[in-house]
C-alpha cells in the first residue's frame, strides 16, 4: 500500500463522517437521534472503551523494571544526578511523567539526521529540529484549550475559566482586526494554531520520506477527521452562522442529562458534531489512546531502583541451571590437576548425573 | 562468507524508502554479509531448546514445525499477557517517525525496515491481524497482515539487525522501546528454533563452561596464569589471584571475551593488577571459573534462558560464601545484573550489603543485588586517595569515551567511567552531545550480532559510532576510544579498522593499570600493550 492508497482509504473512510449528518440531519430531519443519541452513544464507547483498555493493559504486568535511562543515575554523593531522567524515586517518576504528558519531553530531544557522503568519507550530522516537537504541542494544546472553551456551550452561566481563556485566546483581536468593519468575531488564537499544527503534521507525513513510508491509512484518518472537525467549527464561527442559541439548549441539555433537540440549528453543526462522536469513539480503538497509554509505559513511570530494591515479578518460577555440582563432576580431573579447589575428591563417590 | 564492500562503496548509502512502494509485500532480502548463521542442532539441544536442527537462512526451507504459526501466536498470546510493555507498544505508536532515524542500522543501510517504527511494525502488523477487532475485520486497510512464511522470514532478518541498544527509546515520545519488542520477537523465534549460532553457540557453551567461549576451568586458570607472566614482565611485580577460593570477602565476575582476546586482556590484567595493589590494602578478592562469564547471551534469546545462566552467578556466591560481588566492564552484562538479576534470582538475602573494604564507603546503589561494578569501586578509590597514580604514563593517548548502549540507557551510568578517565589520564576529549551519554550509539555489534560472517551489517551499523570517533579525531587528534563493556572492545577494533584506522580501542582498567604506581615496582618503560610509554621510546 503505497501512501497515495493510504490517504485515499483514509479520504473514503471521511466520506460516511461528513455524508451521514448531511443525509440523516439535512434530509431525514434525525435531529434528536444525530443530536442526543450520537452524541451519548459516542461518549459511552469513548468511556468504556478507554477504561477497558486501560484495564486490558493493566492486567498484564510489569515483570522487569525497565526505566529507560536518560541521565546520570544516583550514585555517590559527589555525582550530580539527574533526577527527572533517571528517577530515583516516585517523585522523581511523577516529575519526569510531568515533563513528558506536559511539555513532550523526549520528543524535545528530536533531531534531524544529515547525511552526506563527501569525498573524505561520510558525514554525519544530527540537525537542529524542533518543528515535530512544535506541531506536536500546538496541536494538543489547542485542542485543549479548544474544548475547554467550549465549556461556554454546555454552561450557563459561562464558567469564569472559560471567559478567561476566551480572553487571552482571542487577544489577537484586537491587534489583528482593529475596525470590526467586516462583522468578524474574534480570531482565536487557538483555532489557527489547532489548523495549522494539524496541515504541517499532514505535509511532514507526506513530505519526508521516512514518514511517509511507515504512515498508515490510520495516520491519516484521525489527521482528516480533526481537519473536518476544525474546519466546521470555523465555518460556523466565521460563516456559515448556526442558531447559537439552539445549540446551547442542546448542549446544556446533554451536559444536564434533559436532552432536548431544538429545531432549525443549520446541518454543519450536526456535521460538527458528528465528527466529534465518531472521533472520540475512535479513540480507545486506535491509536489515539496513547491519551492513555502513555501513563502506562514501563519505560517512563519506573524509579532506577532495580539494584537498590527488589522488583517482584507476579509470575516469576524457577529455572533449571547447570549447577556447580554438575560442572565440577564433568571438570574435576582437569581441576585438580590444574591445581583448583574442588569440593569433592576423585575418590569420593560418583556424583550425581549432571541435571541437564 | 561474504566479502564486505570497502568503505567508499559501503558509505553511498539513500535514506530515502521507495516512493510508491508500500512496506508490507516487500519480502526481506536474506542477503550475505548481512545475516548470521542458523542456530546449530547441537548448540541448541545442549540447552533444551526448541527445534533443534541445522537449518541455514539461505534456504527455502527452514524446516519449520508443521504448527508453527500456532506456536507463533500462542507464544504472542502468552507474552502479551505476561509484559505490559509488549502489549502496550503494540497500541500506542502513532507512527510520528521521531525514532526512524534514531537507530544506527538505518543510518548505516538506509534500509527502511531498520527505522525501529518500521521494525516494530513488522510485528505490529501481525498483532492487528491476530489480537485485534479492527485488524481481523479489514485487514491490510486497518494495518494488518497475515502471518506467513514470507513474514515470519522477513520478522528473522529485521530482528536480527536490531541489537537492544535503546537509542529509539530516549526519542519516542511514550518511550516505545524497540529492544523490548525485539526481546519478544527473538522469544518468538526461538520457539521455533530460529535463532543465530553466534548466540545459540556461547549460550551452550557458557551452560556448560560457564563461559561464552567455552573455556574449561583449568584453561581459564592457563590464561590467567599467563597474564601474571604478561603481568611481570612489564612492572616486575607478581601478582597472585584466587580462582574458586571459598571463604573470600568478595566474589568477582566479568566477561569472558577480556579472558580470551585483545585488547580486553589488557583489561583483564588491570584487574589483576588492581586487586594485587590492593590486597595489602584488605581486599580479599576471588575469581570463578563456574561464573566465569558475566555477559549473558541467553538475554539474546529469551528471558528464561537468560535466567539460567545469570543464575549461576548468586549460586557461586552462595557456595564460596563470599559477601558480595564486584562486576567487571561489560555492556549487556550490567543492564542484566542491573535490571534482571535480582528479579530473576533474588533476594540475595545470603550476600551482605556491599561496602568497599579499602575505604568502608557502602554502596548505596547495589544495597539489593549486592553486586557494585568496578567502575564505581575504582572511582571511589580514586576519590578516597587510595590508589597512587601516575596518568602521565597514558600521555601517548588522546582519549574519547564511548558510552555503551546498556549501562547508559539501562542504568543511567555516565559520570564514574568519566571521573575514573580523567583521574589516569590528562587527554580527554568528548564525542559530540548527540553521540554520547543517554544519545550514545551502538558499537553495531551488540546483542549478539558480533559474529563474522555479518561484518557488512556489523560496520553499516557501527557506522555512526565511528563517525563521531572519526570527529574527535581529526579535531583533537583522538587516537584511543575507551569503553567500558567487553563486547565493545571485540568489535570497535573491527569497526574503527574499518572506517578511521588511526584509533584503537582501551578498556578504562587498562588505562588505570598503566597509570597505577606499584611500591617496588621495576621503571615501567612500557605499557601493558608492550608499546613504549612516553618518553621511554627512545630506550627502546
Amino acid at each position: 500500500m503505497n501512501f497515495i492508497l493510504g490517504m485515499v482509504i483514509a479520504a473514503i473512510g471521511m466520506g460516511p463522517v461528513v455524508m451521514i449528518p448531511l443525509v440523516g440531519v439535512g434530509l431525514l430531519k434525525l435531529n434528536f437521534f444525530f443530536g442526543v443519541i450520537v452524541p451519548y452513544a459516542a461518549l459511552a464507547i469513548f468511556v468504556i472503551g478507554m477504561i477497558y483498555r486501560v484495564m486490558n493493559w493493566s492486567r498484564s504486568p510489569v515483570p522487569y523494571r525497565i526505566p529507560t535511562t536518560a541521565g546520570q543515575e544516583f550514585s555517590y554523593p559527589w555525582i550530580k544526578s539527574n533526577p527527572i531522567d533517571n528517577p530515583k524515586n516516585t517523585y522523581g517518576v511523577v516529575a519526569r511523567m510531568i515533563f513528558e504528558v506536559l511539555t513532550f519531553r523526549s520528543l524535545f530531544r528530536h533531531t534531524k539526521l544529515e547525511y552526506r557522503n563527501t569525498e573524505t568519507g561520510p558525514k554525519i550530522d544530527y540537525e537542529w529540529e524542533k518543528w515535530l516537537w512544535l506541531a506536536a504541542l500546538a496541536f494538543h494544546y489547542s485542542f485543549l484549550v479548544i474544548f475547554l472553551r467550549h465549556f461556554r456551550f454546555f454552561m450557563d452561566p459561562v464558567p469564569g475559566f472559560v471567559l478567561i481563556l476566551e480572553k487571552l485566546d482571542g487577544f489577537m483581536q484586537l491587534g489583528l482586526l482593529p475596525i470590526n468593519g467586516l462583522g468578524a468575531p474574534g480570531v482565536y488564537l487557538t483555532d489557527m494554531l489547532l489548523m495549522l499544527a494539524l496541515t504541517y503534521l499532514l505535509l511532514r507525513r507526506i513530505y519526508i520520506p521516512q514518514v511517509r513510508y511507515i504512515s498508515l491509512p490510520a495516520d491519516y484518518f484521525p489527521l482528516f477527521l480533526i481537519l473536518t472537525l476544525g474546519t466546521t467549527g470555523i465555518l460556523m464561527r466565521y460563516l456559515i452562522r448556526v442558531d447559537i442559541t439552539a445549540v446551547k439548549e442542546l448542549a446544556i441539555g446533554l451536559f444536564t442529562f434533559h436532552p432536548v433537540a431544538p429545531a432549525g440549528i443549520g446541518v454543519i453543526f450536526y456535521v460538527h458534531l458528528f465528527c466529534l462522536c465518531v472521533l472520540i469513539s475512535y479513540f480507545p480503538f486506535s491509536k489515539l489512546c496513547h491519551m492513555a497509554g502513555i501513563f502506562l509505559s514501563p519505560t517512563r513511570n519506573l524509579a532506577n531502583t532495580s539494584r537498590i530494591v527488589r522488583h517482584v515479578n507476579p509470575w516469576n518460577y524457577p529455572v533449571k541451571f547447570h549447577t556447580y555440582e554438575a560442572y565440577e563432576n564433568e571438570f574435576r580431573e582437569h581441576m585438580i590437576e590444574a591445581g583448583l579447589p574442588v569440593e569433592k575428591g576423585l575418590d569420593s563417590e560418583p556424583a550425581k548425573e549432571a541435571e541437564e | 562468507m561474504a566479502d564486505t564492500p570497502k568503505p567508499e562503496e559501503l558509505s553511498k548509502i539513500d535514506h530515502a524508502p521507495p516512493l510508491m512502494e508500500g512496506w508490507m509485500d516487500v519480502p526481506a532480502e536474506i542477503r550475505p554479509g548481512i545475516y548470521c548463521y542458523g542456530a546449530k542442532a547441537k548448540n541448541l539441544a545442549a540447552v533444551g531448546m526448541p527445534n533443534a536442527r541445522d537449518w541455514n537462512p539461505a534456504d527455502e526451507d527452514w524446516k519449520l514445525p508443521d504448527n508453527w504459526e500456532q506456536i507463533v501466536e500462542e507464544g504472542m498470546k502468552d507474552r502479551l499477557d505476561k509484559y505490559r510493555s509488549f502489549k502496550l507498544f503494540m497500541d500506542i505508536c502513532v507512527r510520528c517517525g521521531a525514532c526512524a532515524d534514531k537507530c544506527h542500522f538505518f543510518i548505516g543501510s538506509g534500509d527502511p525496515k531498520n527505522m525501529p517504527v518500521m521494525r516494530a511494525e513488522l510485528l505490529r502488523s501481525v498483532y492487528r491481524k491476530k489480537f485485534t477487532a479492527a485488524g481481523k475485520i479489514l485487514g491490510k486497510i486497518a494495518g494488518a497482515r497475515k502471518l506467513t512464511e514470507e513474514v515470519l522470514k522477513e520478522w528473522w532478518t529485521y530482528l536480527y539487525q536490531c541489537t537492544e541498544c535503546r537509542r529509539c527509546s530516549v526519542f519516542c515520545p511514550y518511550g516505545i522501546d524497540m529492544a523490548e519488542i525485539t526481546i519478544m520477537g527473538r522469544e518468538l523465534t526461538n520457539l521455533l528454533g530460529l535463532n543465530i549460532d553466534w548466540i545459540a553457540g556461547p549460550v551452550a557453551n557458557c551452560n556448560r563452561t560457564g563461559n561464552h567461549l567455552g573455556i574449561q576451568p583449568h584453561a581459564y586458570k592457563d590464561m590467567i596464569d599467563f597474564f601474571v607472566d604478561e603481568i611481570e614482565e612489564v612492572t616486575g611485580i607478581r601478582v597472585e589471584p584466587d580462582l574458586n577460593r571459598k571463604g573470600a570477602e568478595i566474589l568477582f565476575v566479568t566477561p569472558s571475551g577480556d579472558v580470551f582476546a585483545d585488547p580486553g586482556t589488557y583489561t583483564a590484567m588491570g584487574y589483576l593488577m588492581l586487586f594485587h595493589y590492593l590486597k595489602s590494602q584488605g581486599l580479599d578478592i576471588t575469581w570463578s571459573t563456574y561464573a566465569s562469564e558475566g555477559g549473558n547471551f541467553g538475554f539474546f534469546t529469551s528471558h528464561e534462558m537468560a535466567k539460567r545462566l545469570n543464575a549461576k552467578m548468586y549460586a557461586e556466591a552462595k557456595r564460596l560464601g563470599v559477601k558480595w560481588i564486584l562486576g567487571g566492564e561489560c555492556g549487556h552484562m550490567w543492564r542484566v545484573v542491573h535490571q534482571y538479576m535480582n528479579t530473576w534470582n533474588g533476594p540475595a538475602d545470603f550476600l551482605e550489603e556491599p561496602v568497599s573494604p579499602i575505604t568502608g564507603t557502602k554502596f548505596e546503589t547495589a544495597t539489593g543485588t549486592k553486586m557494585v561494578h568496578i567502575i564505581e569501586f575504582t572511582a571511589d578509590l580514586m576519590r578516597n586517595n587510595r590508589l597512587k597514580l601516575d596518568p602521565s604514563r597514558n600521555d601517548n593517548l588522546i582519549v574519547t569515551f564511548h558510552d555503551s548502549c546498556n549501562t547508559s540507557r539501562g542504568m543511567g551510568f555516565l559520570e564514574e567511567p568519566r571521573y575514573v578517565i580523567k583521574n589516569v589520564c590528562n587527554n580527554f576529549y568528548e564525542m559530540p552531545p548527540n553521540t554520547i551519554r543517554e544519545q550514545t550509539f551502538c558499537c553495531g555489534s551488540g546483542s549478539g550480532l558480533n559474529a563474522g560472517e555479518d561484518m557488512e551489517l556489523r560496520m553499516r551499523g557501527g557506522l555512526p559510532r565511528a563517525n563521531a570517533v572519526k570527529h574527535v579525531h581529526e579535531k583533537y587528534g583522538v587516537n584511543m576510544l575507551s569503553c567500558i563493556c567487553a563486547l565493545d572492545r571485540a568489535v570497535l577494533p573491527t569497526s574503527l579498522g574499518y572506517w578511521v584506522p588511526e584509533v584503537a580501542v582501551t578498556g578504562v582498567h587498562e588505562m588505570v593499570a598503566n597509570a597505577l604506581v606499584f611500591e617496588g615496582e621495576k621503571e615501567r618503560t612500557t605499557n601493558l600493550r608492550g608499546e613504549p610509554l612516553p618518553g621511554m621510546e627512545e630506550e627502546e
